[in-house]
């Protein structure tokens, strides 16, 4: 089987700090790591590979040169093959530019390996945009069967089963190859790298793409290929400014609050 | 594509499981309502479903001026290449300047499929709409950097403008059977070799319905319930409130409590009435999931804890006594 896995490399938000006085993301010093859900789809595509030793798994990544370290990351935790779409061309890009610039990546790959992905794996939304469109509108570019918030993906009988989470349980859906699945948490651990891998990454020469190697149309590329455009940006303001008790028994403190709530008609 | 002169309306997109409506569509005609007026556009809600005639009649008493309906078995329960068929096929014909999508798994699904095919601009997850005054177009709004960062955005030069909207953030508008409005039925309906998606099973597991995303009152545990039998507690706490249980990712992590139970950037994003928080510090990720909840009470033994500053009520101190207090007080004042 043939998987691409679709990477982001991104600020660790969970290190981005607000700054008190200006209101701005404090982004120095903040770690670049691969995107959390991306981690997660890559564990799925190497279980597939766990079980079905048959499997190649690419990784793909659209970014600056330093995503190479993200890319290098996947390789060594099970990535066969490593792609690197970067070009001033595609910088201010929303989804639906970088979700055409990707198809028309992958399109490319595609022709040079002589087939096609099976499975298209994306992670469901990147940590820094939080979006969650980028999957679905590849699918759609690439004209493909999707499902989304998989939390778990098997092989059975030829087709994908994905189980997607539900208000009461989950559904099982299934899916011909070839496909695009993005995926949420998984129940299991995503995994280290191996030894092997480490040194894999260390000697694999990551294959760049850039707009001449694509066929392309450049308007619908970049800044100027988006119809999103942002018009502001703001830091949210939490401070609310709310009732507090503070140094009293459990139980006084207790009594206080129900009572409040109780005359606030919350209860 | 539609070009910018032809197009007009409003839509919101009413979304149906088993006849039965999600709430955030009937939440979305409030701003669209007021948007439609603002743009001097007409209010339309595209229904779609299997028997869902009744959801259309309610989503004129809602305030649609129009219903597009599209019924059918395959809308029954969702299946995103018939959604997106329906919804593409439905903007092609009419050209809606906007449409509104709640922010469903299913909503953010569809969404892009759709605007990827017309190529046109999506904004996903808002928490705020409006009007650009200088432009007019539609200013939308959305938290990015796990809510650490707020941004607007304008979709200027393509047709439709579309958004999702998260579930909760708008109230429903108030509900007026007198209203009048037109249902126009669509008859559309994919060959079913197109759908390539296919629901095996829908397994329905027996424990406690997790509909945190439409809870009106969710009591939530973190790390400071320290053990699987310290977060009974805030089991017990939600019995008593009525409630649903919500959990940090801490306790999740910890395995007190199932995944779908989380609340937070990588897990729901919630906005009851009343969210209660005991022993979550109150992480970024955390609050980006719960910070739009119309009350929060925060229970917490560290008095710099970050889930103080989204709180209305705070109690600083030790949930182990607080919470058996909170539930004996409860308990008596229902009695």
């Amino acid at each position: 089987m043939n998987i691409l896995v679709c990477i982001k490399q991104v600020p660790d938000t969970t290190a981005i700090k607000i700054d008190p006085v200006k209101h701005t993301l404090i982004r120095d010093g903040v770690p670049s790591i691969v995107n959390t859900f991306d981690a997660y789809a890559l564990e799925v595509a190497c279980r597939m590979k766990d079980n079905d030793p048959d499997t190649t798994i690419t990784v793909l990544s659209m970014g600056p040169a330093q995503a190479m370290t993200a890319l290098k990351e996947c390789v060594s935790k099970g990535a066969d093959a490593a792609y690197l779409v970067t070009d001033r061309a595609f910088g201010g890009s929303d989804t639906l530019a970088t979700s055409y610039i990707l198809s028309q990546s992958i399109k490319q790959v595609e022709e040079k390996m002589g087939k096609v992905f099976d499975l298209v794996l994306c992670g469901k939304q990147a940590i820094d945009g939080d979006t969650g469109q980028v999957g679905p509108e590849l699918s759609e570019h690439l004209g493909r069967g999707l499902i989304t918030y998989a939390c778990d993906v098997v092989v059975e009988n030829s087709e994908f089963i994905a189980k997607r989470e539900s208000d009461q349980g989950y559904d099982r859906l299934a899916v011909s190859a070839p496909a695009v699945i993005t995926v949420v948490k998984p129940a299991y651990k995503t995994r280290y790298p191996s030894i092997r891998g480490l040194q894999k990454a260390r000697e694999m020469e990551i294959v760049s793409i850039t707009a001449a190697d694509l066929p392309l149309d450049l308007e619908q590329c970049g800044l100027k290929g988006s119809p999103t455009k942002v018009r502001k940006t703001f830091t949210p303001t939490h401070e609310k400014n709310g009732l507090r008790i503070e140094n009293e028994r459990g139980a006084d403190a207790a009594a206080k609050l129900v009572s409040l709530l109780a005359d606030a008609k919350l209860l | 594509m539609s070009t910018m002169e032809t197009s007009k309306n409003l839509w919101v997109l009413i979304e149906t499981e088993e006849g039965q409506a999600k709430p955030v569509g009937y939440e979305l005609l409030n701003p669209g309502k007021q948007l439609a007026e603002e743009l001097g556009e007409k209010l339309v809600a595209v229904v779609m479903g299997h028997q869902v005639e009744e959801v259309a009649k309610k989503a004129i008493a809602y305030g649609a001026e129009e219903v597009l309906l599209v019924e059918g078995e395959e809308y029954n329960l969702y299946n995103s290449d018939a959604a997106t068929f329906a919804l593409r096929t439905l903007v092609e014909k009419y050209h809606p300047t906007a449409v509104l999508i709640g922010a469903t798994n299913n909503g953010r699904d569809a969404a892009p499929r759709v605007a990827a095919a017309l190529h046109t601009g999506l904004t996903a997850d808002c928490t705020e709409l409006g009007i650009d005054e200088e432009t007019g177009n539609i200013a939308w709004t959305r938290p990015a950097f796990g809510g650490n960062l707020m941004a607007k955005i304008l979709c200027p030069d393509n047709r439709p403008q579309m958004g999702t909207v998260r579930p909760g953030v708008f109230k429903k508008p108030a509900l007026d059977e007198n209203r009048t409005g037109t249902i126009v039925r669509e008859e559309l309906h994919l060959d079913p070799s197109a759908m390539r998606v296919r629901l095996v099973e829908r397994v329905k597991e027996v424990v406690e319905s997790v509909n945190l995303e439409e809870a009106e009152v969710i009591v939530s545990g973190g790390r400071g319930l320290k053990s699987a039998e310290g977060f009974e507690l805030v089991r017990k706490l939600a019995d008593a409130m009525g409630g649903v249980v919500g959990a940090s990712r801490a306790a999740v992590d910890a395995g007190w409590i199932p995944h779908a139970h989380q609340v937070g950037q990588t897990g729901k994003v919630v906005a009851p009435k009343i969210y209660v928080a005991c022993g979550i510090s109150g992480a970024i990720q955390h609050l980006a999931g719960m910070s739009g909840s119309d009350t929060i009470i925060a229970i917490n033994r560290d008095p710099e804890a970050p889930i103080f500053d989204v709180a209305d009520y705070s109690i600083v101190g030790d949930l182990f006594e607080v919470i058996p207090a909170m539930i004996e007080e409860i308990n008596q004042r229902k009695a």
